[in-house]
């Protein structure tokens, strides 16, 4: 091995083989079954339980959990599974600490939530290693539904609408399925290919058929779509990104961190991806992190989120910042780019220390540099190639409480879509509940 | 420092508290090592005449388990002791000279015929041990045989037993009860009419701890087929405490010494059967889940508890909650309660309000924000709410003074006791003079 955390530049092999198997190991493993026991018989059973109602997909959390007290893991996942088909990815992913454990009264009383995510973990694993599909469709309706996205949203829209006995076509421009769960998700919260094998089990419901390399827009229009099936869902997540403004930063070695990220994710070996060995990710929320976290067990040497407003503005949850500073990162906060420096390819950065100013941010004219040959740009994600005539609300598509569009016959969720955090279990309640409108209103 | 020694019917020993019968107190070995750890006595594991019984060579307890494989309750189908008598004999001898100071009673039961009583207790008598304890209460195995609990379900026999003893040793002779009977009081008052100079209760409830749904054997299975066995640890100590009480408060046997058993896992439960009347106390379950070093919690936790209350000696400890055990009628009708919940407190998790709401007197409601509070009108403090909840002492029952209004009954709590014999509702109520 040639190259070390020192080596300058962007390179591969920072580390020694090992290495890369340890830091992009599971981020928390499973439990063993006793673990899970323990871990469920804290639970209170609560009346109304706020952690329901914490919920994007409103699991029956208490009732799962009792499942797994009494010795039925599999039948926890089902309850699990009835509210979110994906609720084996939500398991890893969710920030829980922000959705149903800060609501657990456990947290209230003595700051130790239940974990729900990980019992929620371990009864969908436990179904999912049987090979079990629990759901069946109903008798054929004779219906075919178009979904554009095999996202999160996409796919619980595509399952929900297999189980009315609608056939469901989904188109996805990408060359596998998954979306986000394939292309964004950090590394060490879903090992082992689980995003593949989560979408293969879905599928077999039946009556989904995935057409992948096929792109709204680019061969595919949303007027043949409508003509062509009983009705349309969307969800094409947020495929463009914001960009930089500055000078310099179209240097080489500035980049897109979700591309990073992406590249990551398909990589076989993840010992020859390139990384600088000095790294700044600009931008406060969960791709911001991811990037730097992965930047870091890359091998980077030293690794910097620059976040333009307080912590407590960042929307990245604390348990995500302290990961991240956990693995060595540090993060700069009130700061904002005002150039990138470097001989053609990046050196270092130039930022300028903000405060909050009585209407908006403003910079307090004081700067200073972070050495960086690699800068991942991390500012938020934006639609990208929404068909004509839909009507748009703050850059998403608008729709009302059960995903209509303005255009009739046409739904939306996800990402893509006004109402909700942009989380893979708001992308899955998002989509369950389009579809049920959807066959409402085919059923009507 | 509180005085733990203890004189039970002239038995010596430097803590009330002794090994029952049971594998525990099966052989020297293991007696030895419970006196090491500091024991106050044992009560050997029970003998009977030679040749010797034999066990099932599968598995002989069944478990019950709370969160985190807590152990609650186990049954056993296990038999008295499978070794010769001789060996049991030599050994009883031999840690009796080693260990003077400490107790050491020796569990027996022979077929039902003053012969074979005859025969054994002189050979006990040699051994140097301090007493017997007739072992009435085996429900299993030898039940069938007619021993054990088969004697112990029928008073007679009982007082027959006990009578022979008395008439062919020396010994103190102690007659441990079988708990699977109606009125515990029976055996007692038999065993007092024989003579004996005191019971020890309880020995081992009858009992299916569980059924293998796939084999549908009820566990332990021996070769698929299981047997009904006999339950003990915590799960039976209140059975046992009431058994206790029973005794202790029944005009007939109310100066029976007793000696308590069932359950006894922490000093706490060795003080409650103290104070209901038991002399010294037997603990056979939590030695075998947790070995013989928790005897070091026992002692400790009963002397700084004795301490902090200003108890000298056992004696003053002994029988002091039996006043207060009392028979329902006489409960005082005019204290009233009312649950109280300590918003500050509260988690919010709203237990309270499915307990009282879906199986009592639907006196809680929910205000917004998950606010649970108690609606006077309605709750009949029966304290089901204070039982669930998960945070100690958040809901607590406060106790209305004479002159409150009790909202539920619109009455104005008087400050006299009054009791069912005098209640209007009452057919068979006496007015009071
Ligand atoms: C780096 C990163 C990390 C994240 N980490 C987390 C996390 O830990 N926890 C969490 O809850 N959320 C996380 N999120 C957010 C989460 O991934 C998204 O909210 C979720 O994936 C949204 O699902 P979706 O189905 O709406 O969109 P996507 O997952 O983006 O799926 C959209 C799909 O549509 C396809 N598509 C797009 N345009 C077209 C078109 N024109 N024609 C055909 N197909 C098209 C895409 O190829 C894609 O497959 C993260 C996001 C990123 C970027
Ligand atoms: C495995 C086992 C064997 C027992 N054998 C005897 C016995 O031989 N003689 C006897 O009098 N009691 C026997 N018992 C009953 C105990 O002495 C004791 O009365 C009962 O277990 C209740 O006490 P505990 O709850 O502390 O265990 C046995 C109990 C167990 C668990
Ligand atoms: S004491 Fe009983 S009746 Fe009163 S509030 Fe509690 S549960 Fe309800």
């Amino acid at each position: 091995m040639t190259n070390s955390p020192m080596t300058p530049g962007i390179v591969p092999g920072r580390l020694p083989s090992e290495a890369y198997c340890e830091n992009f190991a599971d981020l928390h493993a499973p439990y063993d079954g006793h673990e899970a026991m323990v871990a469920a018989d804290r639970c209170y059973f609560c009346y109304d339980a706020p952690c329901i109602t914490a919920c994007p997909t409103a699991i029956d959390i208490p009732l799962f959990i009792r499942q797994i007290q009494a010795g039925m893991p599999e039948a926890a996942a089902k309850t699990i599974l009835e509210q979110n088909i994906l609720g084996g990815m939500c398991a890893r992913v969710c920030p829980t600490e922000t959705l149903c454990e800060e609501a657990c009264v456990r947290e209230a009383a003595e700051g130790k939530p239940v974990e729900i995510g990980r019992l929620q973990r371990h009864a969908t694993d436990s179904l999912m290693e049987a090979g079990v599909h629990p759901f069946e469709r109903a008798a054929p309706t004779g219906k075919r539904v178009a979904v554009v996205g095999a996202g999160p949203a996409g796919l619980a829209c595509a399952h929900r609408l297999s189980m009315h006995g609608h056939e469901v076509v989904v188109f996805d421009a990408k060359a596998k399925p998954g979306g986000l769960n394939e292309f964004g998700i950090a590394s060490y919260k879903t090992v082992g290919g689980f995003a593949q094998a989560e979408v293969e089990w879905l599928l077999k419901i039946g009556g989904i058929t995935i057409e992948t390399g096929k792109a709204l827009g680019d061969g595919l229009s949303l007027e043949d779509l409508k003509s062509e099936y009983d009705a349309v869902f969307l969800g094409i997540g947020l495929g463009g990104v914001n960009a930089l403004s500055g000078e310099g930063v179209d240097k080489d070695g500035v980049g897109d961190a979700v591309e990073f990220i992406a590249a990551l994710r398909q990589a076989k070996d993840v010992a020859t991806l390139p990384v600088g060995r000095n790294v700044v990710v600009i931008g406060g929320g969960m791709t911001a992190v991811d990037a730097a976290v992965q930047s870091k067990l890359l091998g980077a040497e030293n690794v910097t989120i620059v976040y333009r407003r307080g912590k407590d503005r960042m929307s990245a949850s604390l348990f995500e910042q302290d990961l991240a500073t956990s693995k060595g990162v540090k993060i700069v906060y009130h700061a904002q780019p005002v150039a990138v420096h470097g001989n053609g390819s990046a050196a270092e950065v130039e930022f300028e220390y903000t405060r909050d100013g009585s209407k908006s941010l403003e910079g307090t004219g004081e700067t200073f540099r972070i050495p960086a040959d690699q800068v991942l740009k991390a500012i938020g994600q934006t639609l990208d190639g929404a068909p004509e005539g839909l009507t748009l609300e703050r850059g998403k598509i608008a729709v009302s409480e059960t995903g209509r569009t303005s255009v009739e016959g046409v739904w939306a969720g996800g990402d893509c879509a006004t109402g909700g955090d942009d989380l893979t279990v708001t992308a899955v309640a998002e989509g369950r509940d389009a579809a049920e409108d959807i066959h409402k209103s085919l059923s009507a | 420092m509180a005085d733990l020694r203890t004189d039970f019917v002239g038995i010596k020993s430097p803590n009330p508290f002794w090994l029952a019968s049971a594998p525990p107190t099966d052989k020297e070995y293991n007696v030895v090592r419970a006196f090491k750890a500091g024991w106050g006595g044992v009560v050997w594991k029970t003998l009977g005449l030679d040749p010797h019984i034999v066990n099932v060579n599968g598995p002989r307890y069944g478990v019950v388990y709370g969160a985190d494989r807590r152990v609650l309750g186990i049954n056993n189908i296990e038999l008295i002791t499978d070794r010769p008598l001789e060996v049991n004999l030599r050994e009883i001898k031999q840690v009796k000279r080693d260990w003077p100071d400490r107790a050491m009673v020796v569990s027996l039961m022979v077929p039902c015929e003053e012969w074979a009583w005859k025969e054994i207790l002189p050979k006990v008598e040699e051994t140097g041990a301090d007493g017997i304890e007739l072992n009435f209460g085996c429900p299993h195995g030898m039940s069938e045989r007619g021993m054990g609990a088969a004697v112990g379900q029928v008073p007679k026999y009982i007082e027959m037993v006990t009578r022979w003893c008395k008439a062919n040793t020396r010994m103190p002779v102690i007659v441990k009860l079988t708990p699977n009977i109606t009125d515990i009081r029976h055996p007692a008052r038999a065993a007092y009419a024989g003579g004996a100079d005191a019971v020890s209760l309880i020995n081992t409830v009858s009992s299916i701890t569980s059924v293998n749904l796939d084999t549908m054997s009820p566990e332990p299975s021996i070769d698929g087929k299981g047997s009904h066995g006999g339950y003990c640890g915590p799960a039976v100590k209140p059975i046992a405490l009431n058994m206790v009480a029973e005794i202790a408060r029944d005009v007939e046997t109310g100066d029976l010494p007793i000696s308590g058993i069932g359950g006894i896992t922490t000093w706490r439960d060795a003080a409650e059967f103290l104070s209901l009347g038991s002399g010294s106390v037997q603990v056979c379950t939590a030695a075998m889940t947790y070995g013989f070093k928790i005897i070091d919690e026992l002692t400790r936790g009963l002397s700084d508890w004795m301490d902090e209350k200003g108890y000298a000696s056992i004696d003053e400890v002994v029988g002091r909650a039996v006043p207060n055990v009392t028979d329902w009628q006489y409960l005082n009708l005019n204290y009233v309660t009312k649950a109280r919940i300590d918003q500050d407190m509260c988690i919010k998790c709203g237990r309270c309000f499915a307990a009282c709401e879906d199986t009592s007197h639907q006196a809680i409601e929910i205000k917004p924000g998950r606010v649970f509070e108690v609606i006077d009108e309605e709750c009949v403090a029966c304290n089901l709410c204070v039982d669930v909840c998960p945070v100690e002492d958040c809901i607590t029952m406060e106790v209305l003074q004479p002159g409150d209004v009790d909202k539920r009954t619109g009455k104005v709590v008087e400050k006299e006791y009054a009791n069912w014999t005098t209640h209007p509702n009452n057919p068979a109520a006496k007015a009071a003079e």
